[in-house]
């Protein structure tokens, strides 16, 4: 899509320098005007971090820059970053500014790249596309000009995986999404390069890319261009899980997948997947009771104004462990037209029993996504409605006296701190912040 | 003073206007005498990081006009704002028992190929999209980087938008990188009022114009009390409302960094007089400002009244609190006047100001008229600030300050400045309220606020033994104004030189 934009749900590439703040001590530094390290934090920024916000370097564009060019300056801001911003790893982004003058990039952090600094640039402008994209230009540039000096035909370690899934910070619940992640598949046996957040090592994990038994990308999109590229470059295969798994049921789904990929012990990986889910299904047994006899009215329909990665995930997990059934799906990550066909096709999976089908929009414009919900939303005026959406549905949520689960920036209505959905126990927390938003509504 | 023309489309930018700088080591008292003498000039930076621009402060004052659209010309990511003023929009929708309604934002969504091809005529498809989805009754648009440099007539498309919906269509011009001075974003946005909304006065009412962002109204009961009616403008204006500003008694600043230009502009277009003294902060400045209001409207015996009245309510308290305060060393960082301000108040409640961060400086507002200096004025009223330094919201200059000075409180006005406080383990404030330290419950208010925050320390101290440092050693080995001007090391003293 190239139209209009109503409520934006993503940022513009420069958004990606928020993926630099998610890897530990790295630096982001951007070449471009004054305002656009605070416009993307204040869309999907959580805090400052390490060195994000008013602490990340920055060129500032100015008029005489736009005019003469910014390379001198650029010099100096990057000179000086090292010498001010204590980091494993600084990366150059560049905005609109830079890209229309037509900075020399490369050929000044080239001169630091040969003084041997942990320094990399990327290419972007804001126009040139939104940070869904860019993330995965900015891991393959990391890889290129900085992870690859240090791949000097060291073998393989086996059971080794790196690890791809949302995109930092443009999904909210990124952190403990991958914290889920490194565990369960910790679980089964392997050993997680997760790359980003908590759980990382940081820079030293990056180092050992090359050298992954496999590469793992978890999502429906956003990243494939990562793995594509290590294939390429290091002929690492990878596995490609084409959602966000929630819940037991597409949790084990997703781990023996992986584990036959992977080619790892069979036994051991079932009886992982067996405590899991024992453990899982306890709870739910647990809850059960209340989800079928609750005379006061629990959501029954659904509607996703989400990523393609979480509308999936989010609808396999209603349908399959809750009984919520998807309504109208509205994908509002600018998903490029060549994957559409994909999601569809795993929309139209989504039952094992039945054919279901899920009505899928896909459009960012979330203004006019918003005009259509209410519309079919007349249709169900009996049923209680959860909405999966973000802090700009909050409105349509009061007006349909739904109930609305944040999965999507922006985010003003909810503090997110380790919570993920991802995995097992992110399907409890999702059940738990589903009813809890549900039952807080009563008197 | 500066002329106001409304002739061009685009503002004046503040440097040009005003000499602005954003860049000063010194003390208080120093750049008060320079800035009356002209001497100031500005100076650049060798290391620099993330400010914010024009695009973000003219947005703030046109994205709460309740019945308008901003339109943002320009990629997706200059909207990263809009679900943020939307938040905050519909949070003040409800404090002033205003129906929720959804800010009404878009982008225009430049992409790479409308910077070769052009993006006018995408422009004209969101003008009328917007139009239809909203039917509102003015549409602003908001220019960016990208948009500036691919250099489109955005005025043609405008105006023949203008002529189709019958509503004004205007545009506001703010690119991000056309001023130094993110200030410059404020007199966009009312440069682009003052220029497509305001008529001419056809009457003159009774109504005095507080310009403002979206604070509490504590200007209600002083106002009244005059005879007059209070018209807080912009945010949570109606296009109506706003085309008779020109029809008000008077005009009242909150902070002159904001509303310099709209002060002027009306006064100068439509003569509607100002109040030309700094805004009513601390009992001596609320003595000054009530005796300035009450001479600007006739009525000096009512200024009277509620001074008598004022000091017998609030002083007693106040004095009370000020014990607790003696010997405190206070820090504040803020913008230009706001900052000010919080020196004003932090030296009325008897609190040693030993530093300061601001963010820019105006020698001079566009009235022209040197009582409106309200940094001169605490000098004056409270002593000197020995740490005075114009920081650009740098915020390694202020972290490295403050590592130096070590005061007791830090005050703050602008998120992302706060959290360096705390993690040295320093009691910080922010308020976010404009108007919460106004008159003299407003110092009463601070001076609660900030017995509160001197007394819980817990949090702070255990914070600190946790928090995050990005900064080097190095960095804290040199002075904070090390990359401002000339490369001395000692930051931008003369308020000269550069690179």
């Amino acid at each position: 899509m190239s139209g209009a934009i109503e409520q934006p749900r993503f940022t513009c590439a420069l958004g990606s320098c928020q993926s630099v703040v998610a890897i530990k001590k790295g630096v982001p530094i951007l070449h471009s005007g004054p305002g656009c390290g605070v416009q993307v934090e204040r869309i999907i920024g959580q805090g400052e971090g390490y060195a994000g916000g008013s602490t990340m370097p920055c060129t500032n564009s100015e008029e005489a820059d736009v005019v003469f060019g910014g390379e001198k300056k650029l010099r100096n801001v990057i000179e000086n970053s090292f010498k001010v911003i204590d980091g494993d790893l600084y990366v150059v982004i560049t905005g609109c500014t830079a890209a229309i003058t037509g900075d020399d990039v490369a050929s000044v952090v080239g001169e630091f790249q040969l003084d041997d600094k942990p320094i990399v640039y990327v290419e972007e402008g804001g126009f040139k596309s939104n940070n869904y994209v860019s993330h995965s230009r900015l891991v393959n540039a990391i890889i290129d000009q900085y992870v690859d000096k240090f791949n000097e035909d060291r073998e393989v370690i086996e059971g080794l995986v790196n690890v791809f899934a949302n995109i930092p910070y443009q999904d909210p619940y990124w952190n403990g999404n991958l914290e889920q992640l490194k565990r369960i598949l910790t679980g089964i046996g392997l050993k997680v390069n997760i790359l980003f957040g908590n759980e990382s090592e940081g820079v030293s994990e990056w180092k050992s890319i090359p050298q992954a038994q496999f590469n793992l990308f978890v999502g429906s999109w956003a990243g494939l261009d990562i793995v594509k590229h290590l294939k390429r470059k290091y002929g690492t295969p990878y596995l490609h899980f084409p959602y966000t798994p929630i819940g037991a049921k597409e949790t084990s789904k997703f781990l023996r997948e992986v584990a036959k990929f992977g080619g790892l012990d069979e036994k051991k990986v079932e009886a992982y997947i067996d405590r899991e889910e024992k453990k899982f299904y306890s709870h739910i047994d647990k809850m059960a009771s209340f989800m079928l006899e609750f005379r006061y009215g629990i959501p029954r329909r659904f509607y996703s104004l989400a990523d393609a990665s979480y509308s999936l995930g989010f609808s396999k997990f209603l349908l399959n462990e809750l009984g919520i059934i998807p309504g109208i799906q509205f994908i509002v990550d600018d998903i490029p037209e060549k994957y559409q066909e994909s999601v569809l096709d795993e929309f139209s999976r989504i039952s094992d029993l039945q054919r279901r089908d899920v009505q899928v929009v896909f459009d960012p414009d979330a203004g006019l996504d918003q005009k259509k919900l209410l519309e079919d939303a007349k249709d169900y005026e009996n049923k209680r409605i959860l909405i999966l959406g973000s802090s700009w549905d909050k409105h349509i949520a009061d007006e349909l006296h739904g109930d609305l689960l944040i999965v999507s920036v922006p985010v003003q209505h909810r503090l997110v701190m380790n919570c993920g959905y991802l995995g097992y126990e992110g399907g409890l927390r999702a059940i738990e912040d589903i009813y809890d938003r549900v039952l807080a509504t009563y008197r | 003073m500066s002329t106001i023309s409304i002739k061009e489309p685009s503002v004046v930018i503040r440097e040009k206007r005003l000499g602005t700088i954003n860049a000063f080591t010194g003390s208080a008292s120093q750049i008060v005498e320079k800035s009356a003498k002209g001497e100031l000039h500005d100076c650049k930076r060798k290391f620099s990081q993330c400010l914010g621009c024009n695009q973000q402060q003219a947005f703030c004052q046109l994205a709460m006009i309740r019945d308008a659209v901003v339109i943002n010309h320009a990629p997706i990511g200059c909207s990263g704002e809009f679900a943020d003023f939307n938040f905050t929009y519909r949070i003040e929708q409800t404090k002033r028992n205003l129906p929720a309604a959804l800010g009404r934002y878009y982008s225009t969504n430049i992409l790479e190929k409308d910077t070769v091809f052009g993006a006018a005529k995408k422009l004209e498809e969101t003008i009328r999209l917007a139009y239809e989805r909203e039917h509102p009754n003015a549409i602003f648009v908001t220019t960016s980087c990208a948009s500036g440099i691919i250099g489109e007539d955005i005025e043609a498309v405008v105006e023949a938008a203008s002529k189709e919906l019958g509503i004004p269509v205007a545009t506001c011009n703010c690119e991000g990188f056309r001023s130094k001075i993110w200030t410059t974003g404020f007199d966009a946005a009312y440069h682009t009022v003052l220029r497509g909304i305001v008529k001419p006065a056809e009457k003159k009412t009774n109504k005095v114009n507080i310009i403002n962002f979206w604070g509490s109204h504590v200007f209600d009961d002083i106002v009244r009390r005059f005879g007059y009616e209070p018209q807080y403008i912009i945010p949570f204006s109606t296009v109506e409302e706003l085309s008779h500003v020109s029809e008000a008694a008077a005009s009242i600043h909150i902070c002159p960094s904001l509303s310099t230009y709209m002060g002027a502009g009306l006064n100068q277009l439509h003569g509607v007089p100002e109040v030309l003294v700094p805004p009513a902060y601390g009992v001596a400045g609320t003595d000054r400002w009530l005796r300035a209001f009450g001479k600007l409207v006739g009525k000096e015996e009512i200024a009277e009244e509620i001074i008598k009245e004022g000091h017998e309510k609030y002083l007693p308290e106040i004095e009370k609190l000020k014990e607790r305060f003696k010997g405190k060393r206070a820090y504040v960082t803020a913008g230009a006047a706001h900052g000010q301000a919080l020196i004003t108040l932090l030296g009325e409640l008897g609190m040693e100001v030993v530093g300061a961060a601001v963010f820019h400086h105006d020698p001079v507002y566009d009235s022209g008229d040197d009582k409106l200096d309200i940094l001169g004025q605490a000098v004056k009223n409270y002593g000197d600030v020995p740490d005075y330094r114009v920081c650009n919201k740098q915020a390694c200059e202020l972290v490295n300050a403050l590592n130096r000075i070590k005061p007791d409180l830090i005050l703050a006005r602008h998120g992302g400045m706060t959290l360096w406080g705390a993690k040295f383990g320093i009691p910080s404030l922010l308020i976010g309220d404009e108007q919460f330290g106004i008159g003299y419950k407003g110092a009463l208010n601070y001076a609660r606020r900030i017995d509160d925050a001197l007394d819980s320390i817990e949090f702070i101290k255990n914070y600190s033994k946790h928090a995050s440092n990005p900064y080097t050693k190095w960095w804290f080995e040199q002075d904070p104004g090390y990359f401002q001007g000339d490369g001395s090391g000692r930051g931008c003293a003369r308020g000269n030189g550069g690179i």
